[in-house]
């Protein structure tokens, strides 16, 4: 090697070591800000098993849940009858044929990108309005999701539901600097209709796999704590909400604080993943005993093998629930870093931690021990809040209106390229990264959002980077 | 011929030695040592990988001419000369599996491995199964005219979405059939291959479906095989390469995550936890046990430094044990210690280990905690090479 050039490199590697070690802020450092999901559920695996990671002082046997739930949400379900009886019964018709097809590495789905590429993590929610718990009605020829795959190839006349070609519109617009953006937006066609036409009422609301690590801990930040950080009125006048939804618990029999899913729609994990199955994959629960068919496809398909009843025995529907519970969260990355912390500045200034709240203490009730008590830090509130039109599904779900999304957390957020490849966010995936994600935001979010266009390309540069640091 | 070798390996070492004195002054005598043989170690690993892969492909090409002989004139013997065929070839591809889970050749980016060794089948997308005798893409005439090589493996192209159709465990299901038997394998006649007096339906094609899978096996296989022949590309930027930490990472990543969280985690314990008796690698032939033998044969290849060949002649040469017993023989023991404890756990699992999952479940989790310990020591081992995992 040129000596020259080995020396400009040190020179550089020096320079730059200084640059982004150094802490010219007034902003006091918090040393525990690294450790994202508590003492016992921060991982510091950055790799591609980055969301895939035990968490700590868990005890042997719950290892060992961990390492069955884990192999069951990897593991590709098969048409019964199957040799392998307790992987059989995949559909007759599902979206997915394993957990992780979607939530690949425990992680978030990709959008098709043109136009006859399948569907392979986003699926579509389907209703005609809400019944008297405020729970969607599901669409009368295709139920209340769309499975666009079927067990074809074992002959039996399964047709699938059809297909969804996605295509997408350019938005372009300025930063107050004058800088150009562009965003897209998706636009969906239903091909191939296998049952007959929607009904007229038919509204949809298009929805993506996320990433799962951390979801143990915040389903054990207590309830109370949730309630007191709504705000449905805005009785504080500060332009936020916040809306905690009410859902219907299957396992309870009674209306439960939401938490899951892109509307809070769904009370536990353990509901969230019963829901999965039986929705996504076609696989049965006690939860969900019966598959996700209309009458109508309940008769066509009465004759078709299942694999047991329930598919999913209680014993493994609760490692696979509590392999999720116990999946760390990546510490965060250059938390020290000057323009992360001038980034966390602006991040506070434009008030993004109203909604995207970021500090809890998880509560002491949960079996697995080692979840309670975590200091954590999700960027969330789990509640609900109006985002405006432009992301707007206009189909109401329990509580949430067709405006309102739940605050997605944002930990784990900059390492999804590393983990998926890819980077786009929201619920329909339409955000091709962080930057379009934040120009999205709007109902609520406006003022913060236009704040966000009059900031300097180098704020927004910084905001950005601490969104990824997390 | 053995003194050849070794002067050269001398004077690679020399060079070596010397090379890394003058690009890195600072470093100490002891890991400069280490380093050497650390890399003299890493070119033994790629001639161990090699020539297992070699024996592989070989074993696999001696299962293809049965099934060619079973194929052009299906009898019973022959379909049992197919069976045993794929059993001794299935021994060895076994120990491969110790040369995965570090994005290598078999499981890189373009790695093959779901191709080759994909889990489990989805029978019905291949054959009839129990109540449903026209399952199965070869009981599907209409929308498959013709079994090939391309209809099969774009079928398998969109492998997060579909079913698996490839590799040894399609030929394992075409030859043993579906195991619904709590006491017996699978039990598939010769005579589903028969066209005249056959029994079941499509003959011709599952023949033909047969022959088409074990070829692309075949192929497949001499894929993995050419990448780690001397002056291929991958081969030399894995020996040559100057981060020997790295490699060394590798190494261990591969042995680490197939004794812990492949064989003990997925294979073992997943079974047990679940009861499920199929829930087995090698289910339609039952030769599960031999698989985590074969498995296990492997990982200790890889530390010992020594692979016997299908002939009988040994690949041997300087090896991670003998460099860990010269730098902490405490933790060098230790690795000794844990292998021939797992090798008392595994010889204790009944052969048929459909029946052990439900009868002896404690025989196998004995194994499974044996394993999980000797790869912790494994772990301990690779900190004293300096790998970094």
């Amino acid at each position: 090697m040129n000596k020259n050039l080995l020396y400009i490199l040190v020179l550089m590697s020096v320079l730059g070591a200084c640059k982004t070690s150094s802490n010219d802020l007034n902003q006091p450092i918090d040393a525990t800000e690294e450790y994202a999901g508590g003492e016992n559920f921060t991982t510091f695996d950055f790799s591609e098993n980055a969301f895939g990671e035990e968490g700590k002082n868990i005890t042997s046997t719950e290892s060992n849940q961990f390492v069955v739930g884990n192999s069951l949400f990897r593991a590709n379900w098969v048409t019964a009858p199957s040799s392998v009886q307790s992987l059989d019964g995949l559909g007759p018709i599902f979206n997915g044929i394993s957990c992780g097809s979607c939530h690949f590495k425990d992680g978030r789905a990709k959008p098709p990108q043109t136009a006859s590429e399948p569907l392979n993590g986003l699926l579509f929610r389907m209703s005609v309005g809400l019944d008297n718990i405020g729970n969607a009605i599901p669409e009368p020829n295709y139920g209340g999701q769309f499975q666009d795959k079927a067990v074809t190839t074992a002959n039996l006349g399964v047709l699938r539901e059809g297909g969804v070609s996605v295509s997408y519109e350019e938005i372009s617009g300025n930063y107050a600097d004058g800088m150009p953006y562009t965003m897209h937006k998706p636009i969906y066609n239903f091909i191939g209709l296998n049952y007959g036409a929607f009904d007229a009422n038919m509204m949809y609301s298009p929805r993506i796999a996320q990433q799962i690590p951390g979801l143990g801990l915040l389903e054990n930040i207590p309830e109370s704590i949730i309630l007191a950080l709504s705000d449905e009125n805005d009785s504080n006048n500060d332009g936020i909400s916040g809306k905690a939804n009410m859902v219907w618990n299957v396992e309870k029999q009674a209306l439960s604080l939401g938490r899951f899913g892109w509307k809070a729609n769904i009370p536990t994990l353990k509901q969230q993943t019963a829901g999965a199955f039986n929705g996504d994959i076609g696989i049965t629960t006690s939860i969900f005993p019966k598959h996700d068919l209309t009458t109508n496809q309940q008769n066509m398909y009465a004759n078709i093998p299942n694999g047991g009843n329930p598919e999913v025995d209680d014993n493994a529907l609760e490692k696979i629930v509590n392999y999720v519970k116990m999946l760390s969260v990546p510490a965060r990355r250059d938390f020290k870093d000057t323009e992360v912390l001038q980034g966390k500045t602006i991040f506070t200034n434009l008030k993004c931690g109203s909604c995207h709240y970021e500090k809890f203490e998880t509560g002491n009730n949960s079996p697995i021990v080692a979840l309670n008590n975590q200091k954590i830090r999700p960027y969330t509130d789990l509640l609900l809040h109006d985002m405006g039109a432009g992301l707007a599904d206009n189909r109401p779900d329990y509580k949430a209106t067709g405006t309102e999304w739940r605050t997605p957390p944002l930990w784990g957020i900059g390492l999804l390229q590393t983990v998926n490849n890819h980077t786009f966010l929201l619920h329909d995936g339409r955000a091709r990264n962080v930057e379009e994600a934040i120009l999205w935001h709007s109902g609520e979010a406006e003022k913060s959002k236009n704040d966000f266009k009059k900031l300097s390309s180098q704020e927004r540069k910084n905001l950005i980077k601490f969104v990824n640091s997390l | 011929m053995k003194k050849l070798i070794s002067i050269i390996s001398k004077s690679a070492f020399s060079l070596t030695f010397i090379m890394i004195f003058f690009t890195n002054c600072k470093k100490k005598d002891v890991e400069v040592s280490l380093e050497v043989q650390n890399k003299e170690a890493i070119i033994n690993y790629a001639n161990i990988v090699l020539a297992t892969y070699e024996d592989s492909y070989t074993s696999a090409v001696a299962m293809q001419q049965k099934v060619d002989a079973f194929v052009a004139a299906p009898t019973a013997q022959g379909l049992t000369d197919c069976k045993n065929a794929w059993l001794a070839a299935r021994n060895v591809y076994g120990q491969t599996e110790a040369f995965r889970f570090y994005g290598g050749p078999i499981d890189g980016d373009d790695g093959l491995e779901g191709y080759i060794n994909g889990w489990p089948m989805d029978e019905n997308a291949i054959d009839y199964v129990a109540g449903n005798a026209t399952a199965g893409l070869i009981n599907d005439a209409v929308t498959y005219p013709n079994i090939t090589k391309t209809v099969i493996l774009d079928l398998n192209e969109v492998a997060s979405e579909t079913s698996i159709f490839t590799g040894w465990h399609a030929v394992e299901f075409l030859l043993w059939g579906q195991d619904l038997s709590t006491t017996s394998a699978g039990t598939r006649p010769h005579t589903d291959f028969l066209t005249t007096g056959g029994t079941a339906q499509n003959q011709a094609r599952r023949r033909t479906y047969l022959k088409v899978v074990t070829d692309l096996l075949i192929e497949h296989l001499q894929i993995v095989q050419n990448a780690w022949k001397t002056g291929s590309v991958y081969r030399e930027s894995f020996v040559n390469n100057p981060d020997v930490p790295t490699i060394m990472g590798n190494i261990f990543t591969g042995i680490g995550s197939l004794c812990k969280g492949e064989l003990a985690g997925e294979r073992m314990l997943v079974a047990v936890e679940l009861q499920d008796q199929e829930n087995e690698h090698s289910c339609f032939s039952d030769n599960t046990t031999n698989d985590i033998k074969m498995n296990f044969l492997g990982i200790k290849s890889v530390y010992l430094g020594t692979y016997t060949r299908l002939d009988g002649s040994k690949i041997t040469g300087k090896s991670f044990a003998e460099i860990t017993q010269t730098f902490d023989k405490t933790k060098a023991d230790a690795v000794i210690t844990a292998f021939a404890n797992v090798d008392t756990k595994i010889s204790l699992i009944p052969l048929v280990f459909d029946q052990a999952i439900i009868n002896n479940p404690t025989k196998i989790l004995d194994a499974v905690e044996a394993l999980k310990t000797c790869s912790d020591k494994l772990a301990d081992a690779s900190i004293v090479l300096k790998a970094k995992l």
